[in-house]
Order: C-alpha cells, then structure tokens, then sequence
C-alpha cells in the first residue's frame, strides 16, 4: 500500500512502468479564486486496471474526474492520460478516453441507435464501424432490443447502461466513469457493476471511476484511492488498504446505559487497537481477534452486571479505512450531504 | 466537418421528433395575426352622436339632413335628437353617446346674415380613434355646407390628387411581415437559446466537450440546427399567414425565392445575435427572462406595427441597428410592394453582415471547457 504515490515516473516516461501506465497524476492543482478544490494530488492508473477515486461529496473527485477529461484546465501539476498531456494535447486526449458523466445526458428524444450513432459521428467512426460498434456495445450492455426505443422510455437502470454504451462506441482505451451508479436502485447497481467487469474482462479497458459508494469501491476496483478535502488520504488495494487499519475485525457493541468508563475498558480486553464512540452506549472495538474479544465483552459485560443491547462481529470495511485516514466516517459525510448546498458550478466560480 | 453535422443531425432530429416548438414559435404570431391584424386598421361604424337643436330654422334641417346622410350611407354615426344640451354633454362624458353636435339658437339667422355662424360639437377625447372619425366626418359635412349655392366664375380652390401605387392594403397583410419575423424569433429563442442553455444545465454539452470536437465544429452545428429551424417556422408562417391575409405572394415562384433567401438572411442574423447573448449564460432563467424585454425592444421599434418615422430620435437609433428592421423591410418589399432583389438588397446585405458579425464575436467567446 502506498499513500499519495507521486507519478514522477510515468511523468518522466522513465522504466518499464511507463508503458504499462494509462494514466499519471502529478501534483495535480485546481484552484477556483481562493478555494482549493484539488490539492496536489499524484497517483498512477495501469493498464487494463479500474481505478476508483472514493471519498464523499465534495472532496475534489469529480473536480479531479473533470481534469483528466479536459473539460476543466488544470491550474497547477500535470496529468498524461494515454501518454498524453491533458493541457498541451487535450484533442488527442480525448480521442482516446470515453466518458461517463455523473448526470444522465443522454437525449429522451432520441432512440437509443440516434444516441449511440450521434456520438460515433462526434469521434469520426466511419459508417461501417460505426453500426458494428453500436451492435457490439448494445449487446455488452444488454440493450439490443431496445434500439430502436426512445431513451425516455427506458428506466434508470437502462438509461445508465445506454451511457455506458455511448462512452464505448468509440472503442476508448480509457473510460472515466463519474459516479456511473449514483441514483440507481440496489439490483440495477449491481447489474451495472457485473457489466463493468465483464466490459474489463473482454476489452481490457483501464476505467477509472468515482464514488462515495463504499461498496462499489470494494467489489469493483482493483485499486482505491481515497481522496477527502481535495487530497488523496491513501492508496492502494481494497486488501491493502483494510490491512492498513489497526485491528482486522470490527466489533459492534451497544451497551443499555452510557458510561465513561467503557472506552477504557473495552480498550483493556486482548487485541483492541482503537475504540471509537458512535452515540451514546454505542461503541465501534478495532480488533486483531474477533472472536476472542467478543468473548471478553460479554465476559465482561456479565461480570458488571451490565446488558449488551446488540452486538455484531464484521470484518474491517472501506468504511473503517476512511474513518482511520480522514478521523470521520463516509457515511456521515453522506448523511450531511442532504443537507449540502451546491456550490456554484466548476468554471463559474471566481 | 462530420462532427458538426452529428450536431446538425442531433437538433434536427429533436425537432422533428417534438413539434412543439415549431407549434409554439408559430402560435404567438399567428394569434397576433388574427387579433391585431383584424381588430386594426378597421373604419368606425355607428357612433352614436347626440343632437340638439335649439334653433329649428331651415339651416339647421340642412344640418339634420347632411347628418342622417351620413348615418345612412358611410354609416360613421348615427344620430340620437335630445332636447336638453346640458344633458347631452352629461352623456357624452359618461359614454352613454360618444359626440353631441349642438345647433345653437339664431343659427339660420346667422347663417343667413354672414354673421360667422358656427355649430358646437363635443366630443370624448379620452377615446382618440372614434373622436378622430368624428371630427374628420363632422369636418367634410361643415366643408359641403360651406359651399357656396351659385360658383363663382374663378374656381381658385386647389385640389389635392392622391395616388396610390399599390392597392388598398389591409392591415393584416400590412402586419404579416412583422408575424413572420417574429415567429423567426421565437423559433431562434427557443430552439436555440433556451434548448442551448437547457443542455448546458443538463450535461449535454458536457458530454459534447469531452469528444474532440472543434469549437468552431460544435458553434457552426449548433447555429446551423438554429438557423434551419428558423427558416423552416419562417416558411411555414409566411405560407400560413398569406392564405389567411389574402396575399398571392407564395404563387409567384421567384417572389419566392427572394422571400426565401431573405428568410436565410435573416434566420442568420437572428442566430448570430441570440448566440452572441447566451455564449456566456448558464442559468436556464437568463432566456427566459430576455425573450420579452428583447421582443418589446426589438420588434416594436422595427416599424413592424407602426412607422419608423413617427418615433423620436433615440428609438430611431435603436431601430437603425435592429435586425428586425431590416427583416420587416424586407419582408414588405417582397409581400406588399413585389419590390425584387433590388429592393431588399440592403436589408439582405445588413442581415449577412450583422449575423456573421455575432457570430464571428461569438466564436472567441465560447468556452471549450467548463
């Protein structure tokens, strides 16, 4: 694991690494007047790899998502996307990547082949590659019989697998996927994910993608990095980064009454290696042994006198990595996002 | 080139596919067609005139006289006798009648005597048109009593002969030119604008910039979809509104053509304009809230509705750098007045330049990013 890789190397074109890498991040800048919505940030993407950028809202990943696509200028630091630079050769840049934005901006008025045929035509497919790509993205996607349907009669789940389509019938080499699952019920999320592997699988594309879902993180990346308050926090696999926590087991624990003292003995039993209150009496145990501390809480609960409400055992998620790298949970910033305002625009801002 | 025309490709296909817009950017015209064009420029029928006479001699039945003739043949007003003058004007202020001619005492007898007779007549001001129609008639009816019974040997009165080159010009067909351009503008303000900045909102523009098309690829698209819009709701209204005005022009094959090309002209020029204005906006309200302040400030001073000549100064300066001036221009030359290349050779010229002008001020202002 490591954290906040600088990507000199690919940078410089230096070793075998670089051609091996698609993209490569180095101290990458976006300012808006004093705001610094990205704040040097350098990482590597490797061919064939997806790569997610994981953090809550507003942390910088669509500001960094949007740099790499060219579609905001980078204010300091430098990104090469396909060997390419993303300020001095944009145009090139974008012939080669495909992209999935966080909204869907595919047209209702369209049929699903005008959608896919239009945007063929923007990337310059000739005719006959042209209609051999879009059945081949139509199958992968699972839409062919819908190709003649207007887009607004698809649903969420469908209209998400028709933008995917629409960022392949190009054949990128590279796919930027900002937030592809956002908005999309639990079966049709998970359909999109078994797409996009099995997309990685046949093309071997590199994709690299956005979220706050930390499930999707886990089960889609081979590699994750966490970015929070425009820098990147930590890097590396789902494995590398939970093995980075302290304590491999997460134990859950809510006691029937409020005590001050609990932090400190649930800290005493045998192999706790942090102790993080979540609200009153309940109480999140680090621990390098599950089983044996969860024996020991109820040991010691028994032995005070004291009832345990609930009590769960689960592994170290994602979750517990950003706790352990940003000191708060995802899921609160989450929570807090219902009530975000939206700041004005990238672009419009001073 | 392929790429600007998928953008082509693109609007041309919304368009077809929903035709609302071609609905709506004709329905405001022709309705102001049919109201404004029926409602003006009609003759006042049937005032209702109070009289009093106080004087009863034979002059004052010649005054009754000329007046039921009016009533009965050019129909202007009709008369209503009342005894009492001081209820007449009552009347006339509270609008139960519109005038009241009063034949005051010792009329004959001054008449008769040269003694400078005169008749009163009062009317409601607050009411231009119809006041107007009135005097002008009550004017003619005091003109024919002035003649004098036997002509004088010297006739040294002069006549004014009017002649009208063109015949009587209804004023539906006098406004069908100023609903034409005006359908072009709400076709070019919705079809472009609005739609440009709703697909800016959307991400739509967002998915076009990360594809390696040009900015002058994506402006030219999207000012041609625009443009082709506007000529189609332009055709469509001018062949509408001439079978409901009367007007043959869309029979005469090259009349047509140079209502066509003059229709190009000013599709472009409308384009240019709107493009140069929403370059910049992001705010989908921004159009919205510009469609009519730029129609009041724009179509009205255009001569469309009333002449260029009859404003002040300041509003003639505006009127000289409206693009619907020329429009209107050149659409009555070809509609009215079958005026051919050479009469709106100006207007055309005005209308290529201006719109390649904006466009051309535009393209530096359009941002490739976000």
């Amino acid at each position: 694991m490591s954290v906040a890789t600088p990507a000199t190397n690919a940078i410089n074109g230096n070793g075998n690494a670089a051609g091996r890498q698609a993209i490569a991040v180095e101290n990458i800048v976006k300012r808006y007047g004093d705001f610094e919505a990205v704040k040097g940030v350098s990482f590597e993407v490797r061919e064939g790899e997806i790569f997610g950028l994981l953090g809550p809202n507003g942390a910088g990943k669509s500001t960094l998502i949007r740099m790499m696509t060219t579609l905001i200028p980078v204010t300091a630091g430098r990104a090469l996307v396909a060997g390419h630079d993303v300020t001095k050769d944009s145009d090139e840049v974008r012939r080669m990547i495909g992209v999935i934005p966080q909204a869907m901006t595919s047209d209702p008025d369209l049929t699903v082949e005008e959608n896919l045929s239009i945007y063929a035509k923007l990337y310059s497919v000739g005719r006959a590659e042209r209609e051999k790509n879009i059945q081949e993205v139509l199958e992968a996607v699972d839409l062919l019989k819908w190709r003649t349907a207007q887009t607004k009669t698809l649903s969420g789940g469908m209209r998400r697998r028709l933008e995917i389509a629409r960022g392949l019938v190009h054949n990128p080499q590279i796919f930027f996927l900002d937030e592809p699952t956002t908005g999309l019920d639990p079966v049709s999320r998970i359909a999109v994910w078994e797409m996009l592997n099995n997309l990685k699988k046949r093309r071997n594309l590199t994709m690299l993608l956005t979220t706050h879902y930390m499930e999707e993180a886990d089960r889609l990346c081979d590699r994750i990095a966490i970015v929070d308050h425009g820098k990147l926090v930590a890097l590396g696999t789902p494995v590398e980064l939970k093995r980075s926590v302290p304590g491999s087991n997460v134990v859950e624990v809510q006691f029937n009454r409020e005590d001050d003292n609990w932090p400190q003995r649930l800290r005493a039993l045998q192999g706790v290696t942090d102790v993080q209150s979540q609200s009153a009496g309940v109480y999140r145990v680090l621990t390098s042994n599950g089983s044996r501390t969860t024996t020991q809480l109820v040991e010691m609960a028994a032995s005070l006198g004291e009832k345990l409400t609930s009590l769960s055992v689960q592994n170290t998620t994602l979750d517990d990595v950003f706790v352990h790298y940003t000191g708060r949970q995802l899921r609160d910033e989450q929570v807090k996002a219902v009530n975000f305002v939206m700041p004005p625009r990238p672009g419009v801002q001073p | 080139m392929n790429r600007m025309w998928a953008i082509v490709e693109r609007e041309m296909r919304k368009f077809f596919r929903s035709p609302m817009l071609m609905i709506m950017s004709m329905m405001l015209p022709l309705v102001q067609l049919i109201i404004l064009g029926n409602a003006f420029g009609g003759k006042i029928r049937n005032a209702r005139v109070a009289i009093v006479d106080k004087d009863h001699g034979p002059q004052a039945v010649k005054v009754l006289e000329a007046c039921d003739a009016i009533a009965a043949n050019i129909r202007t007003f009709v008369t209503i006798p009342y005894a009492d003058e001081d209820t007449a004007k009552e009347d006339v202020r509270q609008g139960k009648v519109d005038a009241a001619i009063i034949i005051p005492e010792q009329y004959s007898r001054r008449v008769y005597a040269g003694n400078t007779p005169s008749l009163g007549l009062v009317v409601d001001n607050t009411d231009q048109f119809t006041s107007s129609a009135i005097e002008g008639e009550m004017q003619s009816l005091v003109n024919a009593l002035n003649q004098p019974v036997i002509q004088p040997r010297l006739v040294n009165n002069i006549a004014l002969k009017v002649v009208e080159l063109y015949p009587y010009i209804q004023y539906m067909k006098f406004l069908l030119s100023g609903s034409i351009a005006l359908a072009m503008y709400i076709s070019v303000m919705i079809g472009g604008g609005m739609l440009y900045i709703d697909d800016k909102a959307r991400g739509v523009h967002e998915g076009y910039l990360v594809t390696p098309i040009t900015k002058l690829e994506l402006v030219m698209g999207l000012n041609i979809a625009g443009a082709i819009k506007a000529v189609l709701s332009g055709i469509s209204l001018t062949v509408i509104g001439s079978l409901m005005a009367g007007l043959g022009t869309i029979f005469h094959p090259w009349a047509m053509l140079q209502m066509i090309i003059l229709i190009v002209g000013i599709s472009i020029a409308f384009n240019g304009m709107m493009f140069l204005m929403m370059v910049r906006v992001d705010d989908p309200l921004v159009p919205r809230a510009m469609f009519g302040v730029l129609n009041t400030l724009l179509f009205f001073p255009s001569g469309a509705i009333y002449p260029i000549a009859a404003f002040p100064a300041w509003l003639r300066g505006i009127a000289f750098v409206d693009p619907f001036t020329y429009a209107i221009h050149g659409l009555q030359s070809i509609l009215l007045k079958d005026g051919g290349f050479t009469a709106i050779r100006n207007d055309l010229l005005f209308l290529f330049i201006f719109g390649t002008g904006t466009l051309l001020l535009a393209t530096p202002l359009f941002k490739r990013t976000l």
